[in-house]
């Protein structure tokens, strides 16, 4: 911030100086780059929520915020980035859309009225309907945006685009690229989603209190969705997917500030700053995935490591513990880990066993057994991955399979492993997946 | 804004409760709130007449309904805040817990626009600048 703001104040947008803002124009244009974007972050979210509350119009809302960002490309250049690059971009942005509804001829009291309502407060909405301790009026806008892009009348793929679009600021052809579909079958879900809010009344606000602690879970999983489509790296392009997941941590880290008090908010960014952590020790210089137990732990993100444990240490009474709060303490044991040897499988195990009494799933009974067999009960680990083998209730055949190759491979039984990894080998449904299985299999002792 | 509900039996839910069944209090809460425009019970399919125009011949039969394993039972029009007070009144409903429910919104005939202008102008909103066009 304080490189802008240092050049702000010498540069009035009319003062006399702007002849030599002109001559400077090779580092000039990269810092104005410098700013838009960083003033793009930071400001996007809160022009198009405000720009929406006053016209009822997301496409328009959109198009004006855009046309605010190009403008101020282009002048601040010329002009020098203005002290206060948010109330530029938002008088532009409302004037832009003023003038849009002014050539469709539409009736545009009721943003007129805004305008001068919002110079009148400040910037404020009048009372919301939202019983929250909200943090000001213009966090109101963007926590409604986020839960209208979240209400579950909307399918599950496109609240997620949708949050990415208009919360997160992200392209169209940037989020077609990270969900691996054409441009144009993501362009058309977004107008879809969109249009079904207009048509079928989703309203614009934060939920009542009442409905907030159901609708916020479907906050928090569209945000998990997207850090998930950026943690499973198996293919497309990397690099971007690594940006979704930073996408989810920022956006999860404006629900928490937006709202203090919950408790799942506060573990789900502990869960993804966790994960987030190991990002640079969870490949290889080739490209290939390297297993929790084989990453060079050095290379973990300690400052992530810290926030995630400390946003953790927090307790709030009379809160039950939530899925998130759980896989966020798994995450903890390992991050506490000084190597993989050190691992406290035993708590992992206790907090699978929360995991369960909260709802049986194949899934968590699978990891529970792992993570009891790494904790050195590998009969009774084996056993109950049998019990589930002949329950059938696991869809994927390979992940059971390497479980218990892992597992015979640890207690010595190395002509059963080997046997169980060439059939989780065979069902494995991706490339890194195989070759991780494939690494293992050849390691393995052949005596 | 106005939302035909369609309640609709469903094989996999709840199986229905005589005692629990709640409709009174619901009709009492949306005709206290004035949220509740009209509704009916409908008969079963059994008694449904089928009607269609076929190359310019009426073909009227008695179905086919046979596949069907739901069917709407009953309607109610509400006229809501928006869709999240429709909900709230559906899933007070009992046939949200022995059935099903599905919220449609009324599409009022706009006399000011017609059906055909507005798709139109919704086409040409694809092709606008933060929405890349179709098809290209």
């Amino acid at each position: 911030m304080s490189g802008i703001d240092d050049r702000a104040a010498h540069a009035a947008p009319d003062s006399a100086g702007v002849g030599g803002e002109v001559a400077d124009a090779g580092p000039g244009a990269a810092h104005v780059a410098d700013a838009v974007t960083r003033v793009y972050r930071e400001e996007w979210t809160r022009i198009v929520a405000s720009l929406i509350r006053a016209t009822g119009d997301w496409d328009l809302a959109e198009e004006a915020a855009a046309d605010a960002f190009e403008r101020a490309a282009s002048r601040w250049e010329v002009e020098g980035v203005p002290r206060n690059p948010g109330a530029w971009l938002t008088t532009v942005a409302r004037n832009r859309a003023l003038d849009v509804l002014r050539r469709r001829g539409v009736e545009f009291g009721k943003l007129k009225e805004w305008i001068a309502m919002d110079e009148l407060t400040g910037g404020g909405s009048p009372n919301d309907p939202a019983d929250l301790a909200a943090s000001g009026p213009e966090w109101d806008d963007r926590l409604r945006l986020i839960f209208t892009c979240a209400h579950p009348a909307l399918p599950l793929e496109a609240r997620v685009a949708l949050t990415l679009r208009t919360v997160g600021g992200l392209e169209t052809p940037e989020i077609a690229r990270a969900f691996l579909v054409p441009e144009a079958t993501m362009a058309q879900r977004l107008v879809r989603a969109k249009r079904k809010i207009r048509n079928a009344g989703i309203p614009y606000r934060v939920p009542s209190a009442t409905e907030l602690p159901e609708r916020l879970g479907g906050v928090l999983a569209v945000l998990m969705l997207v850090h998930n489509e950026g943690y499973l790296a198996s293919s497309g392009d990397r690099l971007l997917r690594l940006d979704l997941q930073e996408e989810a941590i920022r956006l999860t880290r404006l629900v928490v500030a937006l709202i203090p008090d919950a408790a799942e908010a506060r573990s789900l960014l502990a869960l993804l700053l966790l994960q987030h952590a190991r990002s640079a020790a969870r490949v290889d210089a080739d490209g290939e995935l390297v297993s929790l137990e084989h990453q060079d732990r050095s290379r973990w993100n300690r400052a992530e490591i810290a926030e995630g444990l400390a946003l953790l240490e927090v307790r709030s009474p009379g809160h039950e513990v939530g899925p998130y709060r759980v896989q966020a303490e798994i995450q903890a044991v390992h991050a506490r880990a000084r190597t993989a040897e050190d691992t406290d499988w035993r708590a992992i195990t206790d907090w699978y066993d929360v995991l369960l009494a909260a709802g049986r799933t194949p899934v968590i009974e699978l990891n529970r057994a792992v993570a009891l067999g790494l904790a050195g009960d590998v009969e009774d680990a084996l056993a109950e991955l049998g019990r589930l083998e002949a329950s059938g209730r696991l869809g994927d055949a390979h992940l059971l399979a390497a479980a218990q190759a892992e597992l015979l491979r640890r207690s010595g039984r190395v002509i059963e492993a080997a046997r169980r990894y060439r059939t989780a080998i065979e069902f494995a449904p991706t490339g890194p997946e195989r070759r991780f299985l494939q690494r293992r299999l050849a390691a393995l002792d052949p005596a | 804004m106005q939302y035909m509900m369609f309640v609709a039996t469903d094989p996999e839910a709840e199986s229905f409760v005589p005692a629990e069944d709640n409709i009174g209090e619901w009709v009492a809460e949306v005709d206290a709130r004035g949220v509740h425009v009209f509704g009916q019970r409908l008969r079963p399919v059994e008694d449904a007449t089928l009607v269609r125009v076929r190359s310019g011949e009426l073909l009227v039969t008695d179905g086919p309904f046979t596949e069907s394993k739901e069917w709407i039972a009953g309607f109610d029009v509400l006229d809501c805040r928006d869709l999240d007070e429709a909900i709230e009144i559906a899933s007070k409903h009992p046939m949200a817990r022995f059935g099903r429910i599905e919220l449609r919104p009324f599409w009022p005939i706009d006399a000011a626009e017609d059906p055909v202008a507005r798709e139109d102008r919704e086409a040409g909103d694809r092709g606008r600048r933060t929405e890349p066009a179709l098809g290209s």
